[in-house]
């Protein structure tokens, strides 16, 4: 039995990690067919003076950092709020945020967004993509800084206000310190939400705010395309370096 | 108004603005009439709702249904021996945890387009066959509902794998030596006592596999090519190219509907997130 469930877990494990280690040979493969031929940069070179890649994944980046700081500070803010007092209709709509399929989410925003543009001069662009991931990225925060809060000691806090903290004072000095590492988990999972989204990004993103993943997206419905097994192997090579460092400063030596 | 608790307001308002504005404005939309060139326009009807039952539209309800149940019962049937087999590797538990978190954390886009990469006709799975010469035509890997549920069980299997070992993790293990010592074979312990045992476990895997598969409309345009149309395709295709509104909107709150349904049917006290 315990022999067996080993052998399973080998292909398992296989199956899960596979099909991206074979991606990351393939972009070094000079050929641009499935054949493995001889190594080459060639299809990084290809990335590398892709104008419109580059540009979107400045886009991608700018949009990832301004929502992940916001959606982490604001939602770490009612976390603590909700900790401390709930309140049934904010947890709701969170909730309901977290389980709304992504089609509908970005549907409906451009619907709200198509709206107010009856009203208001404005178009889609950057604005409009950041509004939607703060929107989307919130309920992540929220749910795991209230996880961290749960095995928090209130008499911690009770005791620094019994010393003459204030309210803010016992939150920023006593409360928020035992929060980073969540607050740090928190922000990744905003980041790497952000940074991957493509369903609700196309439906609100104007011509002037291609993110990476819209044109990745569009590379790989038109077919083979070895530049595209570059740009995979960057992005995922990025997040996994990412996820590292920030082990690394959650749990310092 | 004076606010009651200043650390809610600014998610109070982002949630305001993002996510119940949005959906104020599908209710509304959904009771309008298609304007002629896209958009909305008066008179209210409710002959949007009454389309969901034309059978075009319930083919791909059913059709939905059934390729999201697929992915989510191969999801469980792939993930319990893995989550079992993490819950007893003892000290290197974290590291086999993590190999399943991994993929998680990296792009889902990315991760679906290797599969692109392994199935199409010129990729990497019918090149090796051909070059073994076990087949002459590439087989016809991509662009089928298969695909559609291998990419699905791909990308969620983490989903179910997290809960089950949560749950396998805290299994009381004098439970299984109890079963063995009154004679029961491993089989038998696992079917009627570890199973039964895991049942919360497997309820949350089943809900965090089952809700997103429902709605996907990634894999399916993706590895489902223009054959496989899902509710979430149907949905997108409404508010893009067909410019049918309204009827998008319907069908949104159908979908709703229905994850909140199976949400709430399969929440239990204590189960709660936030």
């Amino acid at each position: 039995m315990k022999r067996g469930l080993t052998v399973y877990a080998v292909f398992a494990y296989a199956f899960l990690h596979v099909p991206l280690l074979i991606l990351a040979v393939f972009s070094f493969n000079s050929s641009r067919f499935a054949v493995w031929e001889s190594f080459s940069l060639q299809w990084y070179r290809a990335v590398a003076q892709d104008g419109n890649l580059i540009e979107s994944s400045i886009n991608s980046l700018i949009i990832a950092i301004v929502a992940t700081a916001v959606a982490t500070i604001i939602g770490t803010l009612a976390a603590y709020g909700l900790w401390k007092r709930g309140s049934a209709w904010l947890s709701g709509s969170l909730y309901l945020s977290l389980v709304t399929p992504e089609i509908v989410t970005g549907a409906s925003l451009l619907a709200l967004f198509q709206w107010i543009f009856r009203f208001a001069h404005l178009r889609l662009g950057m604005h409009t993509v950041i509004l939607a991931h703060v929107g989307f990225s919130l309920a992540y925060v929220v749910v795991v800084v209230l996880a961290r809060l749960r095995s928090y000691d209130r008499t911690l806090e009770e005791a620094a206000l019994d010393l003459g903290a204030t309210e803010f004072g016992a939150f920023y000095r006593v409360t928020l310190p035992y929060l980073v590492p969540a607050i740090a988990a928190a922000a990744m999972l905003a980041f790497t939400v952000s940074i991957d989204d493509y369903v609700i990004t196309s439906l609100v993103a104007g011509v002037d705010s291609q993110t990476l993943p819209m044109v990745i997206y569009a590379m790989a419905r038109r077919g083979v395309n070895p530049a595209l097994n570059a740009v995979s192997t960057l992005v995922v090579f990025g997040l996994g370096m990412l996820i590292m460092l920030s082990e690394r400063l959650r749990k310092p030596a | 108004m004076r606010l009651r608790n200043p650390f809610l307001a600014p998610t109070a308002l982002l949630m305001a603005i993002t996510m119940l504005a949005p959906l104020a404005i599908i209710v509304v939309y959904s009771l309008l009439t298609r304007g002629a060139y896209g958009g909305v326009e008066l008179p209210w009807t409710i002959e949007n709702f009454t389309r969901l039952w034309d059978p075009v539209y319930g083919i791909i309800f059913l059709r939905s249904f059934w390729i999201a149940a697929v992915a989510t019962a191969l999801c469980l049937v792939l993930g319990f021996p893995l989550a079992m087999f993490i819950a007893r590797s003892g000290s290197r538990k974290n590291l086999y945890l993590s190999l399943v978190i991994l993929p998680f954390w990296t792009s889902f886009l990315i991760r679906t387009y290797a599969w692109m990469f392994l199935l199409r006709d010129t990729g990497i799975l019918n090149s090796a066959l051909q070059a073994l010469h076990i087949i002459r035509e590439p087989l016809p890997l991509l662009y089928n509902d298969g695909a559609v549920i291998l990419g699905l069980v791909y990308g969620f299997l983490p989903f179910m794998v997290l809960p089950l070992y949560a749950t396998l993790e805290r299994l009381d293990a004098s439970l299984l030596e109890a079963a063995a010592d009154l004679g029961a074979r491993p089989w038998d312990t696992l079917v009627r006592v570890t199973l039964p045992l895991c049942a919360p476990g497997i309820r949350a895997g089943a809900i965090l596999v089952f809700v997103p598969c429902l709605g996907t409309y990634l894999t399916s345009d993706l590895l489902g090519g223009s054959k496989t149309v899902l509710i979430g395709n149907l949905v997108q295709n409404q508010f893009t190219a067909s410019r049918d509104w309204p009827f998008g909107a319907a069908l949104s709150l159908a979908l709703m509907a229905i994850a909140m349904v199976l949400l709430l049917a399969a929440r239990r006290r204590g189960e709660e997130m936030l």
